[in-house]
C-alpha cells in the first residue's frame, strides 16, 4: 500500500491578485519506506503539497490520501511528524521538554515520555543535551532537537519542510549524513523539500522536480545512487549524471526564466 | 552600578534644586506682605528663610515635606489616623485588590476575544468606550451604587481601580496570546492538539512579557482609581482622604507629603512586578 498517494491534485488560493495555482494537476505515489525530495524553485508548491499531505491546506480538486485514508483523518490519527524551516523549540522548556511536549499532548504517560524522549535524542546525537535550554545549543543541534521531538510519537511518515535550509554548508553536510543514518535505522518514509539539488540526490530514492505558476511536477526521477553513501559519492558520476537530471528537469520548467 | 547612580543622583539633585527655587518665588508674595503688615524691609536672605518656613506655603519646601512625612510614618504609631502608613495601607489594600480583580478580568476578556470571533468583533469597542468615560465622574456612581446595595470599605474603591486597570490587561494580553506565528499554531495542528493544550503550552506562556508589561500599567492605573475613589467617601482614610482634606483646609504640606506617598507606593508596587517579571521572563528563557 502506498503511504501517500495523489490524483489530479489541484489547489488554487484566491488572492487580491486574482487565483493562484499553487498546484496544478498533481498525481504522485509514494510507497512506504521512501526517501523523496521535492525540489524547485519558490512558488512552484512544494511546500505547499507538503502542507496539502499534512492537512494544513485543503485541495481544491483532486484526490489525496494518506496511510489510505484522507489527510485529516490521518492528522487526527497523528500519523505524520512535520519539521518545519525553523527549529521551533519553545525557550521557557529544556530540550527534554521539548521533546516531549509532543506526547504530552497525545497524553503518554511520564515513564513513557522520558523513555522516549531519551531515545529520540540518543538518535540524533543529542543525548547529553536534554537538560539544556535550546538557547544553549547552536542552530544545527536546534534543528536536530526539532527532527527528534517530530520522531518521539513515532509517527512512521516524517514531512519534513526545508529543516536545513537556514542552516550553513558544513553543518548542512553533516546533518545530511545524519538524516540518511537516521532514516535507514527508523526505517520511516520521509517527503523533504529542499532548494539544493546536491542535498536532494545525495538524500533521495526519489526526486521529485518541480516547476511555478502554475505549481505541477515536471519530473520523476528514480535515484540509482546505493544505499550506502559516504559523502564523497557527490563527487561520483552517477551522482554528477543524477544532478545534471534534475538541474535539466528544473530548466525545462522555465523556472529560469523570469 | 555607578554608571546609572551617577545620572540619577544628578537628576535628583537638579529637581531638588528647581523646587527650592521654585519655592521661593511662588512663596514670595506671601513673604512680603507679612513683612509689610509688620513694617520691616526683608532682605534676601530673611526672604528665602520665610519662604522655606511657611506654615501653609504655596509649594512647600522640600525638607519641609520631608520632616512631614518623618512625623506622619516613623514618629506615629501605625494605628493613629495621623499615620501616613495608616493612610498607605489603606490605599494598598484597595489598589491591590483591585488590581488582582482588573487583571483577573481584563485576561478572561483577552481570552475570549481571542477564542471566540463574536467577542473579537464585538468586545473591543466597549473597552475603549468604558475608558473614554472620565473615572472622577463615575467614581461616585459607583460608590453610591454599591453602598444602595450594602457593599461599602474596601470593594467599591477595588471596584473603581478595577475599571482603570483592566484596559491596560485587556489590551496587553490580546495582543500577548496572538503572538505565536504561524508555525507555530501549524505545529500544534498537526499533533492535533485541543485549543486547551494550545492554550496552556503555547499561547499562554508567549503571552507572558505582553502579560508583565500590562501589569505594570495596571497596577499604576489602578492606585490612581484607589485614591480617586477615596474622594467621594467623604475623605474618611487613604492617601485620597489625605489629599482631599488637605486641600480644603489649604494643609499644602499635608498634600505634597501624601502626594509623594502616593508616588513612592506606585513606585513599589510596579517596582515589585518589574522583579517578578525579570525572574519569570528570565527563567522561560524570554528575556
Amino acid at each position: 500500500m502506498n503511504v501517500i498517494s495523489a490524483a489530479g491534485l489541484n489547489l488554487t488560493f484566491q488572492t487580491n491578485d486574482g487565483p493562484v495555482h499553487a498546484l496544478k494537476d498533481v498525481d504522485l505515489e509514494i510507497g512506504k519506506g521512501e526517501f523523496v525530495s521535492f525540489i524547485g524553485p519558490s512558488g512552484c508548491g512544494k511546500t505547499t503539497f507538503l502542507r496539502v499531505i499534512a492537512d494544513l491546506e485543503k485541495p481544491t480538486s483532486g484526490k489525496v490520501e494518506v496511510n489510505g485514508t484522507t489527510p485529516e483523518a490521518a492528522r487526527l490519527d497523528r500519523a505524520y511528524g512535520y519539521v518545519f524551516q525553523a527549529a521551533g523549540l519553545y525557550p521557557w522548556r529544556t530540550v527534554e521538554g521539548n521533546v516531549q511536549l509532543p506526547l504530552e499532548i497525545m497524553g503518554y504517560s511520564k515513564a513513557e515520555r522520558a523513555k522516549r524522549a531519551s531515545r529520540v535524542l540518543e538518535l540524533v546525537d543529542l543525548a547529553e543535551f536534554g537538560r539544556k535550554f535550546p538557547w544553549q545549543l547552536s542552530g544545527g543541534m536546534q534543528q536536530r532537537a526539532s527532527i527528534a521531538r517530530a520522531l518521539s510519537f513515532d509517527a512512521g511518515l516524517l514531512l519534513m519542510d526545508e529543516p536545513f535550509g537556514a542552516l550553513d554548508e558544513i553543518v548542512r553536510d553533516h546533518l545530511n549524513e545524519q538524516l540518511l543514518h537516521l532514516w535507514s535505522q527508523t526505517q520511516k518514509t520521509i517527503c523533504f523539500v529542499t532548494h539544493s539539488i546536491p542535498e536532494a540526490v545525495y538524500l533521495s530514492t526519489k526526486i521529485v522536480v518541480m516547476s511555478p505558476r502554475p505549481g505541477r511536477i515536471t519530473d520523476v526521477i528514480e535515484n540509482t545512487l546505493p544505499p550506502e553513501r559516504p559523502l564523497d559519492i557527490r563527487d561520483s558520476r552517477e551522482f554528477l549524471e543524477i544532478a545534471h537530471r534534475v538541474r535539466d528537469g528544473l530548466r525545462a520548467g522555465h523556472a529560469y526564466d523570469d | 552600578m555607578m554608571t546609572r547612580l551617577v545620572p540619577v543622583l544628578t537628576f535628583v539633585i537638579v529637581i531638588i534644586a528647581v523646587w527650592y527655587a521654585a519655592a521661593v518665588q511662588l512663596n514670595a508674595n506671601w513673604a512680603y506682605d507679612k513683612a509689610k503688615r509688620a513694617g520691616v524691609e526683608l532682605n534676601f536672605t530673611d526672604l528665602v528663610a520665610d519662604t522655606w518656613s511657611q506654615e501653609k506655603p504655596r509649594l512647600p519646601a522640600p525638607h519641609q515635606v520631608g520632616a512631614e512625612i518623618w512625623q506622619t510614618t516613623v514618629e506615629k504609631k501605625v494605628t493613629s489616623k495621623r499615620s501616613l502608613i495608616f493612610h498607605s495601607w489603606i490605599t494598598m489594600s484597595a489598589t491591590v485588590l483591585g488590581f488582582i480583580l482588573g487583571t483577573a478580568l481584563g485576561c478572561a476578556l483577552a481570552i475570549g476575544i481571542v477564542y471566540s470571533r463574536v467577542m473579537d468583533m464585538s468586545v473591543m469597542p466597549w473597552v475603549i468606550a468604558s475608558q473614554t468615560i472620565p473615572i472622577l465622574a463615575i467614581a461616585p456612581m459607583i460608590i453610591v451604587v454599591l453602598n444602595a446595595v450594602g457593599i461599602t470599605g474596601l470593594l467599591p474603591k477595588a471596584m473603581i481601580s478595577m475599571y482603570l486597570s483592566f484596559f491596560p490587561v485587556v489590551v496587553g494580553m490580546v495582543k500577548g496570546l496572538r503572538s505565536p506565528d504561524a508555525m507555530q499554531l501549524d505545529q500544534m495542528r498537526t499533533w492535533n492538539a485541543s485549543r486547551a493544550q494550545e492554550f496552556w503550552h503555547l499561547r499562554l506562556p508567549s503571552s507572558m512579557p505582553y502579560f508583565f508589561t500590562s501589569m505594570k500599567i495596571a497596577m499604576a492605573a489602578s492606585l490612581v482609581g484607589a485614591i480617586v475613589g477615596e474622594l467621594p467617601t467623604g475623605a474618611v482614610a487613604g492617601l485620597g482622604a489625605r489629599l482631599l482634606a488637605g486641600s480644603y483646609y489649604g494643609q499644602t504640606i499635608q498634600i505634597w507629603s501624601a502626594l509623594l506617598m502616593a508616588a513612592a507606593l506606585a513606585a513599589i508596587l510596579v517596582g515589585l512586578i518589574g522583579a517578578l517579571q525579570r525572574l519569570t521572563l528570565k527563567r522561560m528563557g524570554l528575556s
